[in-house]
């Protein structure tokens, strides 16, 4: 190996005035990552029973300029997108993530939809894509990368639209750890190649420190809240 | 960048002098601590969270090389490679090599205080490779040919008007007349020059707000988005960062997120928290082909075991920067290097050596308040002190100022006729300044005097007026 990564190393335990670790203070510590001992979690969110606790990712969400509407059942999430885009004065023509629960929708009841599978290209102005989870602490949407869930999505269109589901809205960051971990065991691709943690639009404040929205990424973040009691009970499905 | 913190006190004299740097810094002073306050009372923990933090950062320190090993392991797993950096010549060759094995031309970049640090933008440019700067503020700053005056906000030094003479100076195929009076006009025009700079970059380049051990993953926690586009939309990322960034699990960096954005801009959460763990899986639509991590040393394990160490905790949110007198009244720039403030005042004798900087650790009140908002108690007041006393052991302060230091080194150690010195002071200016009640001007004191008055004493020295309302027995201190 490198001689750069040997002197690194060496100046860290001169430092610290020891050798390498001995085997059982390594394993000790190895055993201690391995653990996913949580820290402190602010009782906000920790605290709040399945109702508030979406009541509460709704207001975090609202006070960061994200946008939630929330719907009974899948099956009216198309008329919800196409509703949004005729108020927002967008044109009816989407690119999806080819996921299977997206699949699921029937899009088809709204066939003045025009609706492409795949990833962003840079002409595209609206996206749809599934999440993992939404953190009620800060109003915050996890998204992960994968075959079905390419992440050019996230950043390349002017208008992000996010189906949610209620079921996956749980309390804290590491809530979605844990299910991060959970749907890595069960994959072939094993850890994501991007974990996206959002929270509200793209902003800047680099100018005067006045906030504008769009710096360079989506200008509109709105989410499709979809109240499915079935999925609540089943709880949270895989992203 | 070539450090100019010797010239400090030059430097002080202009950014004072200069109007529009003046209003700029007004804008600074009163936005962050109030919006930083707002939100940490809103989170009741947050103090705990304090302690905890600390914790983590500590913890790891004392097994940094561990950690290092275990994330080293890791991104290698995921398919990514490492490139450990003794320096900053080491740090710019491993970024050079790997654009150059990819034929880049044109490199986009989030911003990065790192790769600041290392001067990577001139060296890039310097053999043939065109960096362009995404983040908003360093774009401004990329245009305008000067460094970065804030770690979070670049161009905090800024008013519109400027960043409007700079797009109309560097934008010359646009519409001369247009407008570009707000804010958001500017934003817009950024927005749709860049756009097309992400999308043909060869090679994206981020730094990392932390790296996780656990996962071999890093983070970058951002507003505007282009960090993310950056990175996901070239054939290869290379991430250009440090290696006091590590902690252990994804646990200890959320705990350390819940610190930052409140820490740094007073927001709850920034809006992308990224998680980037090596390069794109097969079957995957987008994402680099390739991901490397520079990790840059540079000084910082000097610091381990040391009256230093502490430094190495910090989280680069700049709350500190925020929240110092003397930041906010002279700007970043008059630094002279990459960190300015209180976390720079520390940091940057360490990396550039006291004699270049040793005019920082001495631009301090020790008000204390840097150490107060730091997210993870870094005690940098006691930490300038640590650096003045090296100052004055190693010879490195001008004559006039050591013997001055040793006469009243001498005297502070004789309390007696210190105090009585200090009462014949008293009395004397007492006397003096009793028709004005201050001074215009003042022998050794005209560092003071030149921009304000002097108080005039009321004639007693503290000392003396203490003995007096304790009474003769020492009893309660209060008055009679």
């Amino acid at each position: 190996m490198s001689t750069a990564r040997e002197d690194i190393l060496a100046g860290i335990r001169r430092g610290l005035r020891r050798g390498p670790l001995l085997a059982e203070p390594a394993a000790r510590l190895a055993e201690g990552v391995a653990a996913h001992r949580r820290n402190l979690i602010p009782a906000r969110a920790a605290a709040l029973d399945e109702r508030a606790r979406i009541d509460l990712f709704v207001a975090m969400a609202e006070e960061v300029q994200t946008t939630v509407a929330r719907v009974a059942s899948d099956d009216k999430v198309p008329a919800e997108v196409a509703r949004y885009l005729a108020a927002e004065n967008l044109p009816a023509e989407l690119v999806m993530a080819p996921d299977p629960g997206l699949d699921a929708i029937p899009w088809d009841t709204r066939p003045l939809l025009a609706v492409r599978r795949g990833r962003a290209e840079p002409d595209d102005a609206v996206s749809v894509t599934p999440c993992l989870a939404g953190i009620a602490e800060t109003g915050t949407l996890l998204l992960v990368s994968g075959r079905d869930t390419p992440t050019t999505l996230n950043f390349l269109p002017d208008t992000h639209i996010v189906v949610l589901r209620a079921g996956q809205v749980v309390a804290s960051y590491e809530d979605g750890w844990d299910l991060v971990r959970a749907r890595a065991s069960s994959t072939p691709e094993a850890w994501p190649r991007t974990v996206n943690l959002i929270t509200g639009p793209s902003r800047t404040g680099d100018i005067e420190q006045r906030i504008q929205l769009g710096a360079h990424g989506p200008r509109r973040l709105h989410i499709v809240l979809v109240d499915d009691p079935e999925a609540a009970a089943n709880g949270p499905p895989p992203g | 960048m070539e450090p100019t913190s010797h010239s400090f006190p030059e430097n002080v004299r202009a950014g004072l002098a200069d109007p529009i740097l003046q209003r700029a810094l007004g804008l600074a002073r009163t936005g962050f601590p109030l919006r930083r306050r707002q939100a940490i009372e809103r989170l009741p923990e947050f103090e705990t969270l304090r302690e905890e933090g600390r914790a983590i950062k500590d913890h790891t320190l004392a097994h940094l090389d561990f950690y290092l090993e275990l994330y080293e392991k890791n991104v290698t797993a995921s398919g990514g490679q490492v490139h450990w950096a003794r320096n900053a010549a080491e740090a710019r060759a491993a970024v050079l090599e790997i654009c150059r094995s990819v034929g880049a031309r044109i490199v986009t970049k989030g911003k990065s205080m790192v790769a600041e640090e290392i001067a990577l933008n001139d060296h890039l440019e310097a053999n043939g490779i065109t960096p362009i700067e995404t983040d908003l503020g360093e774009y401004i700053i990329q245009l305008r040919h000067e460094p970065p005056s804030h770690i979070i906000a670049p161009a905090i030094h800024l008013m519109k008007e400027q960043v409007a003479d700079a797009f109309r100076a560097a934008h010359t195929e646009l519409d001369p007349d247009r407008a570009l009076e707000e804010p958001r006009a500017l934003c817009e025009e950024a927005r749709a020059i860049l756009r097309p700079h992400f999308l043909a970059a060869d090679v994206g380049i981020t730094g990392a707000n932390f790296l996780i051990a656990e996962t071999g993953s890093s983070i970058i926690v951002t507003n505007e988005g282009n960090g993310d586009l950056t990175q996901t939309l070239p054939r290869v990322h290379i991430v250009v960062t440090s290696l006091e960034k590590i902690v252990p699990t994804l646990e200890d960096a959320t705990t350390l997120l819940r610190l930052l954005a409140r820490s740094a801009t007073g927001q709850e959460f920034s809006s992308y928290t990224t998680l980037s763990t090596g390069p794109r899986r097969p079957g995957d639509l987008d994402g680099p082909d390739e991901y490397h991590v520079v990790l840059l040393d540079n000084g910082r394990t000097d610091l381990i075991g040391g009256e230093f160490q502490d430094m190495l905790r910090c989280l680069r949110c700049a709350a500190c920067l925020n929240h110092c007198p003397v930041y906010v009244a002279v700007g970043g720039h008059a630094y002279g290097w990459v960190y300015p403030g209180p976390m720079g005042a520390v940091l940057t004798p360490a990396l550039v050596g006291l004699g270049e900087a040793g005019h920082l650790p001495n631009a301090s009140t020790f008000c204390g308040r840097c150490e107060a908002v730091c997210p993870v108690k870094i005690p940098l007041p006691k930490m300038m002190r640590h650096w003045r006393e090296r100052e004055f052991k190693e010879a490195l302060s001008p004559p006039v100022y050591r013997a001055g230091l040793r006469l009243w080194a001498w005297l502070a150690r004789r309390p007696e006729l210190y105090h009585r010195m200090v009462e014949i002071k008293a009395r004397l200016l007492g006397w003096l300044g009793k028709t004005h009640g201050r001074f215009r001007s003042l022998p050794l004191a005209s560092g003071w005097t030149l921009v304000r008055d002097m108080p005039a004493p009321e004639g007693r020295s503290f000392h003396s007026l203490w003995a007096e309302r304790r009474g003769p027995n020492g009893a309660d201190g209060r008055p009679r």
